[in-house]
C-alpha cells in the first residue's frame, strides 16, 4: 500500500510540474467543450429566432392577379419581391429559396368561387429553404381558411361547418426533456473529458518512462510490477477524475449562459446530478485509465502511444452515435454495457427521468468488472520482459 | 556474493547468452569485459531479475533469483544500461523516490543522500531539477539512486559510458570505495583500460560465452603476454567491438 502511494505521489507531482500536461488535461479538456457548447447553442438559437421574426422575402410572379392575397400576405410579414425570369432554374440553382406564382386564371376562378390555384416553386432537398417554404405555406393556408370562413358566414351558416375536426396537441415532454434532446452530446463530453484527462499520464507513466529509459531502473526496485502499475493507474485516474469534476462544474456554469427563455428548456446540473454521475463514472474512469495504459504499453514509442490513444478516443463516440441514429427505448441491458450505461444514466438524469437504484448499481458493477478485467490484462503485459526494454 | 550458474537466454534464433557462469566475491570488483553485443547486458539483466533465464541459476547472497526475486532486488544496487532520471524531479527527489520504494524512512533517506552526494561530488546539483543535466550529472544521480538503500551488491552496466575524464575518475574512486566497504561490485565495460585499472577479477565474455575468468596477472600469464590488451584480443579472438 505504501509503495503504491509512493508511486502515485511521484507521478502526480512530476506531472503537475509539467505545464503542458496541466494545461491540456485540467484546463483545455474540461473547459473547451462547455464554452464551445454554449457558443454553438447560442448561435443556433439566434439564427432560428432571427428567421422566425424577420420579414419573409418572397419573389412573386403575377402579383397583379391577386391584390387581396398579396395585401394579406404583406400584413402577415411577407416582403413581395420581383420574380426572376426563370423561377424553376433560379430555385434549382439556389439563387432564391422559393417563388410564388399566381397564374392569370386565378382572378377568374376566385371570382367564380372555384378553387383558385397558386404555385409554390421550391426545392425540397434544400434544408435551408424548408423554414421559409413552411412559413409561406402556413400563411397561404391561413388566408384560405379565413376566406372560407367569411364565405360561409356570408351565406348565413355557422363557420364551424367547415371545421369538422380540430386536433389539439398535448406535448408531454417536460422542459428538461426537451433540453435532454438538445443536450444529447453532454454525456459524450463528460466521457471525452475523462479520456483527455487521463491521456497524458497514461502515456507518460508507461511509454514515456520507457522512452526516457527510466522504466528499467524502476523495475530493479524490490516492488512487484503490479504495485507499480496500480500506483500509476491511480495517478492517471486521479487526473481523469479531476478533469471530469471540472467538466461537471464547467457545464453547470455554462448552463447559466444558455438562452433558456428562448429555448423553453434549461440545463440544470445540481448536486444530485453531480453525485450520481460521479458514482457511475468512477469505475469507467479506472477502466479507461487501464485501457489507455494498456495501449501505451503496447506502443513502441511515445508517438505511437499518442496515435493509439487518439484512436481510442473515438470509442466513446460509438454509443452516442448509435443512440442518436437508433433512438432505442432505454432497456435494462443498456446499463450493463460500459460506456453505454453511463451514457444512458447521464442522459436520463439530464432529462429529469427517473433512474432506479438497481440500474445505477448494475452500471457501476459491470463497469467495475470490466475495469478489473482490463487491469489484469494490463498487469500481464506489465510483467512481460519486453516491456521495460527500450530500443 | 553473486553466483551465476550456466545462464542461457535466446531471442528468437539468436543465442544472446549461451552458458555463462562465474562468481563475484564480496570486497572485490569483478569486471565483465566483452565486445558490444557479446551478451553482457543480457547477463546482467538476468542477474537483476529483469529477465528470466531460459536455463541456469542466479544466486545473490545465497538467495535464488527465480524463487524470491524481490529479496534479490533488495540486496542489489543496479545501474542499468538504461539510466533515465525523472527530469521534472530534482536529483534529491529522484534519489528519495527509489529510497521510498525500498521502504526506507525519510530520515534514513536524508542521511544516505547526504553521504552519497559527498562521495559522488554532487552537492551543487542535488536540489536542481535534472532537466538539462549533463551526461555525467545524470549518471551520478542514477548511481546515487541505485545505491540509496546501502546494498551489499552493486551492479553497474557500462557506468563510464559517455563520461568525461574528470567524471570517469570520480566514478573509479567511488567504485574503489565500494570495494573497500566490503561490497561485491560487478561492472561491465567494453573498454580494456578501465577493466585493467579497476578489477580484481576479469570475466571476458564473447558470443554469449565466458572465454576467460582470471585475475589480470593470470590473464597475462595465460596469454603469454605482458600486455593485457594483447591478452584480451587473444582470448576473444578478435579486437572487434573493443575499445582501448
Amino acid at each position: 500500500m505504501k509503495t503504491m502511494l509512493t508511486v502515485f505521489l511521484k507521478e502526480v507531482r512530476e506531472n503537475l510540474r509539467d505545464r503542458r500536461t496541466v494545461l491540456n488535461t485540467l484546463l483545455t479538456g474540461p473547459l473547451l467543450a462547455p464554452v464551445m457548447f454554449v457558443l454553438l447553442i447560442n448561435a443556433i438559437v439566434a439564427r432560428e429566432f432571427d428567421k422566425a421574426e424577420k420579414p419573409l422575402p418572397v419573389p412573386v410572379i403575377g402579383a397583379e392577379h391577386a391584390p387581396s392575397l398579396i395585401q394579406a400576405l404583406q400584413q402577415m410579414g411577407v416582403e413581395i419581391k420581383d420574380a426572376p425570369a426563370d423561377p424553376e432554374q433560379a430555385v434549382r440553382e439556389q439563387e432564391v429559396d422559393l417563388v410564388l406564382r399566381i397564374p392569370d386564371t386565378y382572378a377568374e376562378a376566385w371570382r367564380k368561387g372555384e378553387p383558385a390555384q397558386v404555385e409554390l416553386v421550391h426545392d425540397k432537398s434544400q434544408r435551408d429553404a424548408g423554414g421559409p417554404v413552411a412559413r409561406l405555406r402556413t400563411m397561404l393556408e391561413a388566408y384560405g381558411q379565413q376566406t372560407a370562413t367569411m364565405r360561409v358566414v356570408a351565406r348565413g351558416l355557422s363557420p364551424t361547418m367547415t371545421r369538422p375536426l380540430v386536433v389539439a396537441s398535448r406535448d408531454q415532454s417536460t422542459a428538461q426533456a426537451r433540453g435532454g434532446m438538445m443536450f444529447g452530446m453532454l454525456p459524450y463530453f463528460f466521457i471525452l473529458g475523462v479520456f483527455i484527462g487521463g491521456m497524458a499520464l497514461a502515456i507518460d507513466t508507461t511509454a514515456g518512462e520507457r522512452e526516457r529509459q527510466s522504466l528499467e531502473p524502476l523495475f530493479a526496485n524490490p516492488v512487484s510490477r503490479s504495485r507499480l502499475l496500480l500506483g500509476k493507474l491511480g495517478a492517471t485516474s486521479a487526473f481523469a477524475v479531476t478533469a471530469l469534476l471540472l467538466s461537471i462544474v464547467a457545464f453547470s456554469i455554462a448552463g447559466q449562459f444558455l438562452p433558456t427563455a428562448k429555448l423553453g428548456m434549461s440545463l440544470t446540473i445540481g448536486m444530485r446530478f453531480a453525485v450520481l454521475t460521479m458514482f457511475v463514472m468512477l469505475p469507467l474512469v479506472v477502466l479507461i485509465a487501464a485501457l489507455q495504459t494498456l495501449a501505451a504499453a503496447f506502443a513502441k514509442s511515445f508517438r505511437e502511444a499518442q496515435t493509439y490513444l487518439s484512436l481510442l478516443m473515438f470509442v466513446p463516440a460509438v454509443p452516442t452515435l448509435l443512440m442518436s441514429v437508433f433512438p432505442l427505448k432505454t432497456q435494462t441491458w443498456m446499463y450493463a454495457v460500459p460506456l453505454m450505461g453511463q451514457q444512458v444514466v447521464i442522459t436520463r438524469l439530464l432529462r429529469g427521468d427517473p433512474v432506479g437504484n438497481s440500474d445505477l448499481l448494475l452500471c457501476f458493477a459491470t463497469s467495475t468488472a470490466a475495469a478489473v478485467l482490463v487491469y489484469f490484462v494490463t498487469a500481464a503485459i506489465y510483467r512481460s520482459e519486453r516491456l521495460a526494454i527500450s530500443g | 556474493m553473486i553466483e551465476l550458474k550456466d545462464l542461457h537466454k535466446a531471442f528468437g534464433a539468436v543465442k544472446a547468452v549461451d552458458g555463462v557462469s562465474f562468481v563475484a566475491r564480496d570486497g572485490e570488483i569483478t569486471g565483465l569485459l566483452g565486445p558490444n553485443g557479446a551478451g553482457k547486458t543480457t547477463t546482467l539483466r538476468m542477474l537483476y531479475t529483469l529477465m528470466k533465464p531460459a536455463r541456469g541459476q542466479v544466486l545473490v547472497d545465497g538467495i535464488d533469483a527465480a524463487v524470491d526475486p524481490l529479496a534479490v532486488r533488495r540486496r542489489l544496487g543496479v545501474l542499468p544500461d538504461a539510466r533515465g532520471v525523472y527530469k521534472r524531479l530534482t536529483a534529491r527527489e529522484n534519489i528519495a523516490y527509489f529510497g521510498r520504494l525500498h521502504g526506507m524512512s525519510d530520515a534514513d533517506i536524508r542521511e544516505r543522500t547526504r553521504a552519497l552526494s559527498q562521495a559522488l561530488e554532487m552537492d551543487d546539483i542535488l536540489d536542481r531539477q535534472t532537466e538539462g543535466f549533463s551526461q555525467g550529472q545524470r549518471t551520478k544521480t542514477a548511481i546515487a539512486r541505485a545505491v540509496v538503500h546501502d546494498p551489499r551488491n552493486v551492479i553497474l552496466d557500462e557506468p563510464t559510458n559517455g563520461l568525461d575524464v574528470m567524471t570517469t575518475r570520480a566514478m573509479r574512486g567511488f567504485l574503489r570505495q565500494l570495494r573497500e566497504e566490503g561490497r561485491c561490485v560487478i561492472f561491465s565495460s567494453h573498454i580494456m583500460q578501465e577493466v585493467a585499472a579497476l578489477c580484481d577479477r576479469i570475466v571476458v565474455i564473447a558470443h554469449g560465452r565466458v572465454v576467460a575468468n582470471a585475475t589480470p596477472d593470470e590473464l597475462r600469464a595465460q596469454a603469454g603476454s605482458d600486455n593485457l590488451e594483447e591478452a584480451f584480443v587473444k582470448v576473444i579472438g578478435s579486437a572487434e567491438g573493443l575499445a582501448a
